[in-house]
């Protein structure tokens, strides 16, 4: 293995975190890197590329690359990925690559693996990943001769810092032909900006049933706030109709692997253990001194969270300062 | 217009998860296994779909042991599915393997208007045959979908991070992956269980399908079980006491805030 092709991913303009955590291994490893960056304000965003060893950047800035089309961006990666000979290709395993790569995988006849948790790059690939909700993680085995996809969750590797000054060509993306295409993007609908996904949040404060009314879900989002984390919730309060699904942290919402995980009046259901138990360090405040989040728990306090909540808000704002 | 369900057969999230003795991958022994739950929103939009006369029948295919999947197949057909047509396969086959055979056994099966699939399968949690098998197919995809309009073309909407929402538009036939909130799946009524009793479930084989194990890209292994969790420490006292003791090993010993 020589060469690896990362896939960055652009959010407001900026090339998102997770794509510096892949640079820094491959970096590390001493590979010759290329880098797909598609997405409005791309081209300057790629200029910082040259701190990372990277050798060549193909940008597509503007036109159809700006909104995630998959038969677009299944058609131009899979082409870029194809001419470079890399034997890895690299990316975050975000919605958007977890949507693409399979297809790109099909395309070029080999696998495109999500959700790996270790990544090692010298001396060979080996990448593990978690099976059965968390309950056993595998090493994965690449059979083809073509290129290995693997997407890394998110908060899984160091960030270093940008060193020296390399080649960074950077490449302009012709657009592939938009003739006959059978998939349109009609309209995007912004969600709530300005805070970090579950996904790649690296602190998380999650509420559950515990919390007794909707109303009180202003607590989670206030202890979250003075903290800079981002809110989550637990299935049976977004069933009930207080939060929307998109913060559901568990099986049939999302799984998450932030550094701290604050479990607020969660009693830790399987199901929500399986979304959260590979965060590094968990805290579990419930008045139930016998509910399962405590045995993935890191810290546990048993108390009445509508006292425990206020004096943390207050403990983290002093830190803060 | 037919419609294509493509169900999973995966561990119940209950299940303890216990290794082969050589790891290269979990001992079944005692497993329940059940409807990957995703897959039941597929199923149930299938059926929505036909019911709402836009379609006129609903074939949900499986891929894993016959002996065991015929068993999810029958749940489908007691939720309403019309047909149904299991594909005997190991149980640890791949995501290129699956997706051929899909593909495969759909291609045979003649014209359709729509293959519904769950998003992901909470076994390997990977998210790619259903991309796999609309490339295979040359149809488009639209993954985690929480809408659906059928009009001249399909309308679905998009749910990625930050709660922002796509609405994509494509055109028929195309697959669609279905995530929570896109319908209530029902449960299977008593006479839907009767009649799934008596209907012939389809047999396939992969050699049939001309899926060989050279088809396959990757194999799982060296299977490990997570590192034992030390014991969580308590904390105690008074909220003021035990939030001080919280805030301050957070920020010393665990160095995360």
């Amino acid at each position: 293995m020589s060469k690896v092709i990362i896939f960055a991913e652009m959010a407001d303009g900026k090339i998102k975190k997770g794509a510096f955590e892949l640079l820094t291994a491959a970096r590390a490893a001493s590979l010759t890197t290329q880098v797909i960056v598609l997405g409005s304000g791309s081209k300057s965003a790629a200029t910082v590329l040259s701190g990372w060893s990277v050798s060549e950047t193909f940008v597509g800035d503007g036109g159809v690359f700006d909104q995630y089309n998959p038969e677009i961006f299944a058609e131009t990666v899979s082409g870029l990925i194809k001419d470079s000979g890399a034997d890895v290709v690299l990316a975050s395993s975000s919605l958007l690559a977890r949507d693409l790569f399979p297809r790109v995988a099909a395309r070029l006849s080999t696998a495109a693996v999500s959700d790996c948790t270790t990544l090692n790059l010298s001396g060979g690939l080996k990448v593990r990943r978690p099976m059965y909700s968390g309950k056993c993680t595998a090493e994965v085995s690449f059979l083809s001769n073509g290129p290995k996809i693997v997407l890394m969750r998110a908060n899984q590797l160091p960030v270093g810092d940008a060193a020296g000054t390399s080649a960074n060509v950077i490449k302009d993306v012709p657009p592939p032909s938009k003739a006959n295409l059978k998939t349109l993007i009609k309209d995007v609908l912004k969600g709530a900006t300005g805070k970090l996904d579950l996904t790649e949040a690296n602190i998380i404060v999650s509420g559950g049933r515990g919390l007794k009314e909707a109303a009180n879900f202003k607590l989670i989002e206030d202890l979250a706030a003075s903290c800079g984390a981002t809110v989550g919730a637990s299935r049976a309060i977004v069933d009930a109709g207080w939060v929307s699904h998109s913060m559901q942290v568990g099986q049939t919402g999302k799984t998450v692997a932030p550094a701290l995980y604050i479990a607020v009046g969660i009693s830790g259901a399987i199901q929500h253990l399986a979304g959260m138990s590979g965060s590094r360090v968990i805290v579990a405040i419930n008045k139930d001194a016998n509910a399962p989040i405590f045995q993935k728990a890191t810290y546990g306090l048993v108390g009445d969270l509508f006292e425990i909540v206020p004096t943390l808000i207050q403990e983290f704002k002093a830190l803060q300062n | 217009m037919k419609i294509f369900v493509c169900v999973k057969q995966v561990p119940d999230t209950e299940t303890k998860i216990k290794l082969k003795p050589d790891a290269s991958g979990i001992d079944t022994t005692g497993i329940k296994w059940v409807m990957n739950p995703y897959d039941e929103y597929a199923v149930e939009e299938a059926n929505k779909t036909r019911e709402a006369g836009k379609a006129t029948s609903v074939v949900v295919l499986s891929v894993g042991p016959k002996a065991r999947v015929v068993e999810t197949l029958r749940t489908a057909l007691a939720m309403g599915a019309d047909e149904a047509i299991a594909i005997d396969a190991a149980d640890d086959i791949d995501s290129a393997m699956t997706a051929k055979a899909l593909a495969a056994a759909i291609r045979a099966e003649g014209e359709f208007g729509m293959i519904m699939t769950g998003k992901l399968a909470i076994d390997d949690n990977l998210s790619s045959v259903s991309q796999m098998l609309a490339e295979a197919l040359q149809i488009p995809h639209a993954t985690v979908i929480s809408k659906l309009e059928y009009g001249e073309n399909f309308v679905v909407e998009r749910e990625i991070e930050g709660g922002t929402k796509e609405i994509i538009e494509l055109c028929k036939p195309a697959l669609i992956a279905a995530n929570k909130g896109l319908n209530m799946p029902r449960y299977p009524s008593l006479p839907g269980i009767m009649k799934a009793k008596k209907k012939v479930i389809k047999e396939l084989t992969l050699e049939g399908l001309g899926v060989t194990a050279s088809d396959a890209r990757t194999k799982h292994l060296a299977f490990q079980l997570p590192p034992e969790k030390p014991a969580v420490k308590m904390i105690d006292g008074d909220a003021a006491t035990q939030s001080k003791t919280l805030a301050t090993l957070l920020r010393q010993d665990a160095k995360v805030i």
